[in-house]
């Protein structure tokens, strides 16, 4: 038995245990392995463990410290990584059926900068199936369990890599968002999870679902192990051409409590739609914000309305074409009743998708369909300028946005699984900061009396993750995830 | 009503999605549910407005293109290492044109 606590760990503690040898990187990745192996029946947050990949990465470490060289700003830190993005050598199913047999020949740029920081890749977490959910019950291998209420949703498409963390099973995880599937999740599992600037992050190695809306981003127990997460992902990739060349402040700097006199704004047209327990934990977390010297007023953000109508035409547009590449010839699953190319591809897809993907499917194909792309798609384009700008104007008057995440806590598995409509316009209040690519996050504000936990969302400007940083920051450390 | 199985059937076809009877019946009634949410998009005026294919900043830090100088692909075993079925370098499919 090591003298940790795995499920309490911080990448802090990680390092001050490495530094003062209470234990080796290999002792720590062992036994994060077997940790994460005894909890995973409980949750099914992991679909693949990267064992011998993970323990190459920390004896690497080990060879570092040995030798007095600096083993990386993660060194020895145990990480999930969603199953939408490639590791090489290690089975990438995204969720799905199609891939079950997927192992992919290369990394992604954000999974090789973490091991070349010393991060220690241990497993690949459970997701709705090619990132298509907000609850992950569409993945082809099991739903997953909140940690918190295990008949609930850990919501999605994030929520192994929420679970994980939530439960302890890694430190910090990677997730990916289309439409809030970090920050939803994080908000149902009680943990910090951050969507970045479109561009931010190099998006190769992702598998693609919705390309103009698509990010990759961390979950971490606290701010600070986000940030620095974040910190080590981001920057310009050659390998991704809407990689943005902005220079990565250091985010850790910026968390120094020094939010007296920032401007927030609470955009009207988020407390809609609010359960009275979410909105009072809102409201709550809004004059705990005030109580640290923010101004905080009313903001209004008018195309709000038709921003669900517009996501989901421009997200299934999209990816219907990206999802056109399953088609039987590359990626491991033939349907074995195919004598004709043609039948190859539809059968292929007819037993390999999941109903949700089809689903998707469908609608982007018809939306590009000739005859309607003008009315749905086009039209659906600019209507996404107007939201974009609707931020551009409030950012004028604000440093940042506050609001909730989700209209309410984690919902029971099986609850809204048969009405796709409903569990659509449950993205509202995170699909629009995807919409307008700009950062971000949903951190812990509270617990409903059933003990589900609640995020608070925090939007910023294009690129000023810093600020976003320093106000969830000082918001945690004031105590905001408790009541 | 927005769409018809026969629609359904249609877009499956352009899809390359076999789809059961049954699948097309429940698609029929939720792609029509959708749509009509949709429909709310012609409420808002856009005749002013540009579409918006990409995140646009106002900065620069987007217009980069990395230098075209070639580098070294996959090579063919790897490239077909997940190929369902292959053979001489290739990726085999069922027969295209019939003898």
């Amino acid at each position: 038995m090591l003298p940790m606590d795995i499920a309490a760990l911080t990448i802090d503690k990680v390092r001050e245990g490495l530094r003062a040898r209470r234990f080796s990187s290999s002792e720590l990745a062992t036994a994060a392995l077997q940790f994460a192996r005894a909890e995973n029946p409980k949750t099914n947050a992991y679909l693949t463990f990267s064992e011998e990949r993970a323990l190459a990465a920390a004896r690497r470490v080990d060879e570092k410290l040995a030798r007095g060289e600096d083993p990386g700003p993660l060194a020895g830190v145990p990480i999930a990584v969603k199953d939408v993005i490639v590791t090489n050598g290690v089975r990438t199913t995204c969720g799905s059926k199609l891939l079950a047999n997927y192992v992919p020949p290369y990394d992604a740029t954000a999974v090789e900068r973490l091991e070349g920081a010393g991060g220690v890749i241990i497993g690949k977490t459970n997701c709705d199936e090619f990132a298509m959910g907000s609850s992950n019950e569409n993945s082809a291998f099991g739903p997953v369990r909140n940690p918190h209420a295990l008949d609930r949703v850990p919501g999605g498409s994030s929520g192994g890599s929420a679970a994980a963390v939530a439960q302890g099973t890694a430190v910090v995880a990677l997730g990916s968002d289309t439409g809030g599937s970090i920050r939803q999740p994080a908000s149902f599992c009680g943990v910090v999870g951050v969507t970045p600037t479109y561009g931010r992050v190099s998006r190769y190695g992702l598998t693609a679902f919705a390309s103009s809306l698509d990010h990759i981003g961390p979950f971490g127990r606290n701010v600070r192990d986000a940030a620095l997460v974040l910190s080590v992902m981001a920057g310009r990739d050659p390998l991704d051409s809407t990689s943005a060349e902005a220079p990565v402040p250091d985010y850790l700097t910026h968390l120094d409590g020094q939010v007296k006199g920032l401007k927030l704004g609470l955009p009207r047209e988020y407390l809609k739609n609010l359960t009275s327990e979410s909105g009072d934990l809102i409201f709550k977390a809004i004059e705990r914000l005030k109580k640290l010297g923010c101004e905080v007023g009313d903001i209004s953000l008018p195309a709000t309305d038709y921003a669900i109508a517009c996501y989901y035409v421009i997200a299934t547009a999209e990816a219907s074409s990206n999802l056109a590449r399953y088609d039987g010839v590359r990626y491991t699953f033939r349907s074995p009743s195919s004598e004709t190319p043609s039948e190859m591809y539809r059968n292929t897809r007819g037993e390999g998708f999941g109903a949700e993907c089809k689903r998707r499917i469908m609608l982007g194909t018809y939306v590009l369909s000739a005859g309607y792309y003008d009315a749905y798609y086009l039209k659906a384009q600019k209507v996404r300028a107007l939201i974009a700008r609707d931020f551009t104007n409030a950012f004028a008057e604000v440093d940042a946005i506050v609001a909730p995440v989700s209209p309410f806590p984690a919902f029971k598995i099986g609850e809204k699984i048969n009405d796709p409509m409903a569990m659509y316009l449950s993205d509202i209040y995170t699909i629009t900061g995807d919409l307008a690519g700009i950062p971000c996050m949903s951190v812990p504000c509270g617990k409903t009396v059933e003990g589900l936990p609640v995020g608070l969302q925090i939007l910023a400007k294009h690129f000023d993750e810093a600020c976003m940083f320093r106000l969830a920051d000082a918001f945690e450390r004031a105590g905001g995830a408790q009541n | 009503m927005k769409i018809t199985v026969d629609q359904v059937r249609y877009v499956a076809d352009l899809a390359n999605l076999h789809l059961t009877e049954d699948e097309v019946r429940k698609f029929q009634a939720d792609l029509d549910e959708i749509l009509v949410h949709f429909e709310r998009l012609n409420e808002v005026d856009t005749s002013q407005t540009e579409p918006m294919a990409q995140v646009l900043y106002e900065a620069e830090e987007i217009a980069t293109l990395r230098p075209d100088r070639p580098r070294p692909g996959l090579g063919t075993e790897l490239a077909l290492a997940n190929a369902p079925v292959a053979g001489s370098g290739y990726f085999k499919v069922p027969e295209v044109i019939k003898r």
